[in-house]
């Protein structure tokens, strides 16, 4: 899958918990999750089942620990397709 | 007033009060409490979803119970129950895909209902980007056993299967107690007391009494006040295990609810939402809020599962005491109720209820006020069954009718002396000034509202 795909996947699943839509319409790799979309800290593990359920892959509580950016997902998801 | 064994503290204080005439502040009572109005009303129901509907649907007697295929895979006895319908919709123009994700049923229903609410008092929804809270306004909105399909759907297969991370951020949300009224906090950004309260079926009755109470002692300007509950067998299985539902009407599910009735088998599951907002009349004047009824009074008791009580029977003494208690802090005299909307759930206990109403009300057959039973119409709705009442009591008092009790046409033998003040389709009554509104739950707890037309 080209990394631009599942770059679209990935802020197409991020999309409802975005508070930012302002950032959501200039993301790129380095947005920050937290930062700049301002997605609630608490629903990160929503987002993760997401991906999971999305990209049918699994990923490890340490995985997620080392996302942060749009970008970091992107790579860590592309690692396990 | 009550007769001996029951006391005669409530009895004292409304005579009392009676003689010592009105301050001269029109916004206080007689004896200086702030005076509390009701000025926003919303409502889930199994027969109406808004106002404007259910307002109709109590006027036509509609029936909102329905056969239900997921208590039939279940093998319950019972197979009808009341739930609202058309939620989905609903909830799609309302709330964000984030804000639903994060709702369960019992959510749904009570922030539909306090939405509405909230809106119906003249007041805009805050954006949720915007940072203004309302410092003066809170939450006092519970539920019985709210949260259970959430436990069953997810918590438990979840953990049972080893799968803890998927149950994700919203599980402890949604099952917390304090769940239903903090989501409205965020959706409405009150800032005062927000708590849930559960006392069963006298929950959402208990609720309003408690936010009347708040903005009584001048703590709030207004309380979002009621209940909810969610549509679920698995809160109902255990009703039907105690054979407390009615088994014998699953083919007649329209008339499957029968308060009242010789042929009363037991109570029709209900749920949905019921909200009221509750204001100082001071505050709904200084910004012209539209006023709907005033919340002159209530009680709240428990008969202490003696005297013929327990977890699941009411104590007759307090129920009569409850009521007394409710009358004399509205500074009601009996006679000055005209009509009653009873907790008459379809059990066994109905005759004991009414009897109850008699003696508190010290009236003889022929004289009692109106009696009617909403869940007539809406089934038992359990947490959320004081919240829909009350709706509906309100509704009443503004426009001066008395819904129809249905299903009981065969008045119960114990009841018939009191048949003359059951309507049996919807009366106009354009004077009705006092109805008195009662919960009584399991725990042996009850909850009694006075709603009074407004007059300056």
């Amino acid at each position: 899958m080209e990394q631009s795909e599942v770059m679209e996947r990935v802020v197409k699943i991020l999309t409802p918990w975005v508070k930012d839509e302002t950032a959501l319409g200039k993301v790129s790799m380095e947005t920050n999750i937290l930062d700049d979309l301002k997605v609630n800290s608490a629903r990160l593990v929503d987002v993760v089942i997401a991906f999971e359920d999305d990209f049918d892959i699994e990923i490890a509580d340490e995985d997620v620990d080392r996302v942060n950016t749009v970008g970091d997902a992107v790579n860590l998801i592309s690692g396990k397709l | 007033m009550f007769g001996g064994a029951i006391g005669d503290g409530g009895a004292k204080v409304s005579q009392n009060d009676q003689t010592q005439g009105s301050t001269n502040n029109p916004y206080s009572d007689s004896r200086g409490r702030k005076r509390v109005v009701v000025t926003g009303i919303g409502v889930i129901a199994p027969n109406a979803n808004g106002v404007p509907d259910f307002e109709m649907a109590l006027r036509e007697g509609r029936s909102g119970l329905k056969h239900q295929e997921t208590m039939v895979e279940a093998k319950f006895g019972c197979t009808v129950a009341g739930t609202p319908e058309g939620v989905d919709a609903l909830c799609e123009k309302t709330f964000t895909e984030e804000e639903l994700m994060a709702m369960n049923m019992n959510h749904r229903y009570a922030g539909l209902a306090a939405i509405e609410a909230w809106r119906d008092a003249g007041l805009t929804r805050p954006a949720a980007d915007s940072d203004e809270v309302f410092w003066e306004t809170g939450a006092i909105v519970g539920t019985g056993i709210g949260g259970m399909d959430t436990i069953a759907e997810k918590v438990v297969p979840l953990t049972n299967a080893g799968k803890i991370r998927r149950m994700g951020s919203v599980c402890v949300e949604q099952v917390m107690a304090s769940g239903i009224s903090a989501r409205l906090s965020g959706l409405l950004a009150l800032g005062n007391q927000v708590t849930t309260n559960s006392s069963a079926c006298s929950t959402g009755t208990e609720a309003l009494s408690m936010g009347m109470e708040r903005i009584r002692a001048g703590l709030a300007d207004r309380m979002l006040c009621g209940g909810a509950e969610a549509a679920s067998h698995y809160i109902w299985s255990g009703f039907d295990a105690m054979r407390v539902l009615n088994r014998k009407s699953n083919d007649e599910p329209e008339k499957a609810s029968r308060p009242l009735s010789a042929s009363a088998g037991g109570f029709i599951p209900g749920s949905g939402g019921g909200v009221v907002m509750l204001e100082s009349l001071e505050s709904a004047i200084a910004r012209r809020a539209p006023i709907r009824v005033e919340l002159a009074g209530s009680g709240l008791n428990c008969g202490g599962h003696r005297m013929g009580g327990s977890m699941t029977s009411p104590n007759p003494t307090s129920v009569q005491r409850c009521i007394g208690d409710a009358l004399a802090d509205a500074n009601i005299r009996p006679e000055q109720v005209d009509a009653i909307n009873g907790h008459l759930t379809a059990t066994g206990a109905d005759p004991k209820e009414v009897e109850s109403w008699a003696r508190a009300l010290e009236r003889e057959p022929g004289s009692l006020p109106s009696l009617t039973a909403t869940k007539s119409l809406i089934g038992h709705a359990l947490g959320a069954a004081g919240g829909l009442e009350a709706v509906a009591s309100i509704l009443m008092v503004q426009h001066g009718f008395v819904h129809a009790s249905i299903n009981c046409e065969d008045v119960h033998p114990e009841i018939e002396k009191h048949a003359a003040s059951i309507p049996h389709s919807t009366i106009e009554m354009p004077d009705l000034d006092v109805l008195v509104k009662a919960g009584f739950g399991f725990g042996d707890v009850n909850a009694c509202l006075v709603f009074k037309r407004y007059r300056e």
